[in-house]
């Protein structure tokens, strides 16, 4: 058998391409964080719980109502979406003006009520989501799982989408304008509270896309997005926040160095982006693609 | 005056504590070039950013076409037909030159095609597809003014057009503002340029210590030089 | 003024020293931990200006290092204590110098996610007893006998030195002169590095030292509760500490003390309620930040202005 440093050759794609799945929910989770960011100037802390919301719509979406996955990668994120904007204009509107750590408070406390609602509910142990698309090809080093392929596809397809979307559209432009200067923005006649909004139920709505995207991958569970939440913490420090490629490239790159790590020495896979945050404060401490401010 | 299509009145503004303007009042007619002159701190800038809407309190009046203005957010302020070119010119970096040009939204008909945009400012089509801060000062002053052409605002506010330019340029902006008047924009000019100002203006209106303190017409300007120097402390 | 508040200490005194005959002393004991910790926590924000958002990863890591150093080695508690002291500072000499780098809330994502990673080691870490924790942690006696603790009433004096200690060195540190240098640097940056003061050492120095705090907290903790798991080393932890702060009043002297009697209290008679309590410390939270960020300690202050104005 092929292999290298002595590891079997299906092993380490197999792992690689686990660490590409990661990698496609680290990126879709930091791009969300980072444009929300921009124009809020909230680090988002309930973002790993609007990704559960997102996975719990589309599983309480199939066992109540029969509505297909397919219909719920559309459904799910419009209704979590929604209540994003709901926030935003109920609690965070108000906290603007104040110091960022507060949004941090306030974005966690949420965290908390959501995800404590859930587990009351529902406990913490998991739901199972069938495999939209079953079966899976042999690819003669190993055996791909259909449905994950078509994660990483469609995770690709909806970076390179908000990418575009930002970079080469006039929506785009109001964004990446009232992100500098959103007063003189607004005095284009521009209304600039409303894109704000608008600007969170998006990233919001991302999150839960990526939700949706994980359930049949993972247990649907209250908690399925609180640590996953702070990783993403670490890859946005990583990547630093300010270029959309740059949260799409380093989500992608650190699945895969997870992945790895997985391979090559198990019990550091936990633990290998932390390393490389502290790793990448050594050298650059704003960030492989971020600004100096 | 016949038509009025901006009157100021009584217009107090606050930035946090301190108190900037204390009861402001003028007036500009349709098609009219007016400037506020004055020394620095005077109040000039914060008069402009009052009529926009972007000081933190005002009080009194401002009356654009007959509507009033305060209490109104600035976004409806501009969709009256208002647009703003702000001392520090404004251009987003994280936008191109052509971007810049197309990002604020038309508000009314009759707004300036880009063809002529491109045609009063060839540099700028030049270089459209620049970062909007790699231009050359004089380059980014035309682009600040050139964007808000497009709108089909018939006020301006320009905020100080010539601060910190090379005289060939700020020639060039004197023509640019004149053929502006010519096409019927209506515009209130701030200066401490009083030499560029006076080869433009229709009238001059003197802001001391956040009040207009005095009216000049262009034709008094050549009696009225001792007064002026007096006020402007030049 | 100097009189009122003369007595006011001596109140708080009395009551500390009588408390025991009155409340149940194992609370006594649990709240001052979380009081002393939540000082510690409040120190860096306060007057360092850096709110850490990972401060379990100093207290989970006293309390193991406190539980082993006894449990596991067999000696002293003071040992176990000055272990888990010292192994909190080295942890926040390293990761305090990497976190500093960044300022506000990058500096609190960096040191959420190096609490992260602490935790995900003492899950495989094998001195810290993976998921069950060490249990049973005895309790023997310090200073070679001299002071038996296997009374809880016994302990909770040993535990009021401890937080008095703590508290004293916090305030003794805040009006040195490095404290004072410490709020010029929190208020402007660039002036105090203008004037020569390596703003980063100063910094650095207050992270270890709430680190090494944080770390007593855990460490006497364990020692109360004869137990550490991975409970007091979670970002839950984190957030929970963050909470007693902003309940109390956010860089306020007494406000950490008095919003980590009001949690535990609170987490005593909610215990019943499970999950919800979750959800019940979150709606704090938003409530706190939407409507009262003076927390306790800043409002029952301003309403105490406003009356000795009013008569």
């Amino acid at each position: 058998m092929l292999d290298i440093f002595s590891i079997p050759l299906p092993a380490l794609f197999g792992q690689l391409l686990l660490g590409l799945i990661n990698g496609a929910f680290y990126a879709m989770l930091s791009l969300g964080l980072a444009v929300i960011f921009g124009m809020l100037n909230v680090i988002n802390f309930t973002h790993g719980a609007q990704y559960m919301l997102g996975a719990f719509a589309a599983w309480l979406m199939l066992t109540n109502l029969s509505i297909p996955f397919w219909a719920a990668l559309v459904l799910a994120p419009l209704v979590v979406g929604l209540f994003g904007v709901v926030i935003e204009r109920l609690l965070l509107k108000r906290i603007y003006h104040l110091d960022h750590l507060y949004g941090f408070l306030l974005t966690f406390g949420l965290a908390l009520v959501i995800e404590g609602l859930f587990q009351w509910k529902w406990g913490s142990s998991g739901a199972p989501y069938p495999a939209p698309i079953p079966g899976g090809y042999n690819l003669g080093f190993m055996f791909m799982p259909a449905y994950r392929g078509f994660v990483v596809v469609a995770a690709l397809v909806v970076c390179l989408a908000t990418w575009y979307g930002i970079e080469r559209t006039r929506l785009g432009a109001y964004l990446r304008a009232a992100t500098e200067n959103p007063t003189l923005v607004r005095a284009f006649g521009i209304n600039v509270p409303r894109l704000i909004t608008l600007t969170y139920g998006l990233g919001v709505a991302l999150a839960a896309l990526a939700g949706v995207l994980a359930a049949p991958i993972q247990q649907v569970s209250a908690l399925m997005g609180t640590n996953l939440v702070l990783v993403v913490f670490a890859v946005v420090v990583i990547g630093g926040m300010g270029s959309i490629m740059g949260s799409i490239v380093t989500g992608f790159g650190l699945g895969l160095i997870e992945g790895f790590t997985k391979v090559i020495y198990p019990p550091a896979s936990n633990t290998v982006i932390f390393v490389v945050m502290a790793l990448v404060l050594m050298v650059k401490p704003a960030g492989l693609f971020g600004q100096t401010k | 005056m016949h038509d009025v299509l901006l009157k100021v009145d009584r217009l107090e503004a606050w930035y946090g504590e301190s108190h900037i303007l204390h009861g402001v009042g003028f007036e500009i007619g349709r098609g009219e070039l007016v400037t506020l002159l004055g020394r620095n701190g005077a109040g000039k800038t914060t008069t402009l950013r009052s009529i926009m809407g972007i000081v933190e309190k005002r009080q009194g009046s401002v009356r654009f076409d007959g509507q009033e203005t305060v209490g109104r957010p600035s976004d409806t302020i501009a969709r009256l037909g208002i647009a703003y070119c702000p001392e520090e010119r404004g251009i987003f970096s994280s936008l191109s030159v052509e971007e810049n040009l197309l990002l604020p939204p038309s508000v009314k008909p009759g707004g300036l095609p880009m063809s002529e945009i491109y045609g009063l400012f060839p540099n700028l089509e030049e270089r459209r597809r620049s970062q909007g801060t790699k231009l050359s000062g004089g380059e980014q002053q035309m682009l600040a003014i050139g964007r808000i052409l497009r709108t089909g605002a018939n006020l301006l506010l320009l905020d100080e057009p010539t601060e910190g330019l090379a005289p060939v340029i700020v020639q060039r902006i004197g023509e640019i503002i004149r053929q502006l008047k010519q096409r019927g924009f209506t515009i209130l000019l701030v200066e401490q340029n009083f030499r560029f100002a006076a080869t433009v203006a229709d009238r001059h209106y003197v802001m001391e210590d956040g009040r207009v303190v005095d009216m000049i017409e262009a034709s008094d300007v050549t009696q009225s030089v001792d007064k002026l120097h007096n006020y402007l402390g030049v | 003024m100097t009189n009122q508040r003369f007595i006011f200490a001596a109140g708080l005194i009395v009551l500390a020293l009588v408390g025991p005959f009155f409340v149940y002393p194992v609370f006594l004991m649990t709240a001052l931990c979380f009081a002393l910790f939540a000082c510690a926590f409040n120190l860096l924000l306060g007057y360092a200006g850096l709110m850490s958002f990972g401060h379990a990863m100093f207290f989970g890591l006293g309390g193991y290092l406190f539980g082993y150093v006894v449990k596991t080695a067999g000696l002293p508690p003071e040992v176990g204590l000055l272990a888990g002291v010292a192994g909190a500072a080295l942890l926040g000499l390293v990761t305090g110098a990497l976190a500093i780098r960044r300022q506000g809330i990058y500096f609190a994502m960096i040191t959420l996610a190096f609490a992260q990673m602490v935790y995900f080691i003492c899950v495989q870490a094998p001195f810290t007893g993976g998921e069950d924790g060490l249990q049973g942690i005895p309790r023997r006696a310090l200073l070679g006998g001299l002071i038996p603790i296997e009374n809880d009433r016994a302990l909770y004096y040993v535990v009021l030195a401890i937080f008095l200690f703590g508290f004293a060195a916090i305030n003794r540190f805040i009006h040195s002169p490095f404290g004072q240098v410490l709020k010029a640097i929190r208020d402007n940056e660039q002036r105090a590095l203008s004037l020569g003061y390596e703003a980063d050492r100063y910094k650095l120095l207050a992270f270890v030292l709430s680190a090494s705090l944080a770390g007593l907290a855990g460490a006497t903790k364990a020692m109360v509760l004869q137990f550490a798991t991975l409970t007091d080393v979670s970002a839950g932890m984190s957030g929970e500490v963050v909470l007693m702060a902003l309940v109390g009043g956010l860089g306020t002297v007494l406000g950490p003390v008095l919003g980590a009697f009001v949690i535990v209290a609170m987490q005593n008679y909610l215990a019943s309620f499970g999950e919800f309590v979750l959800v019940i410390q979150g709606s704090i939270f938003v409530v706190i930040v939407m409507a009262f960020r003076k927390g306790l300690v800043g409002e029952i202050g301003d309403w105490w202005r406003a009356r000795q104005k009013a008569g």
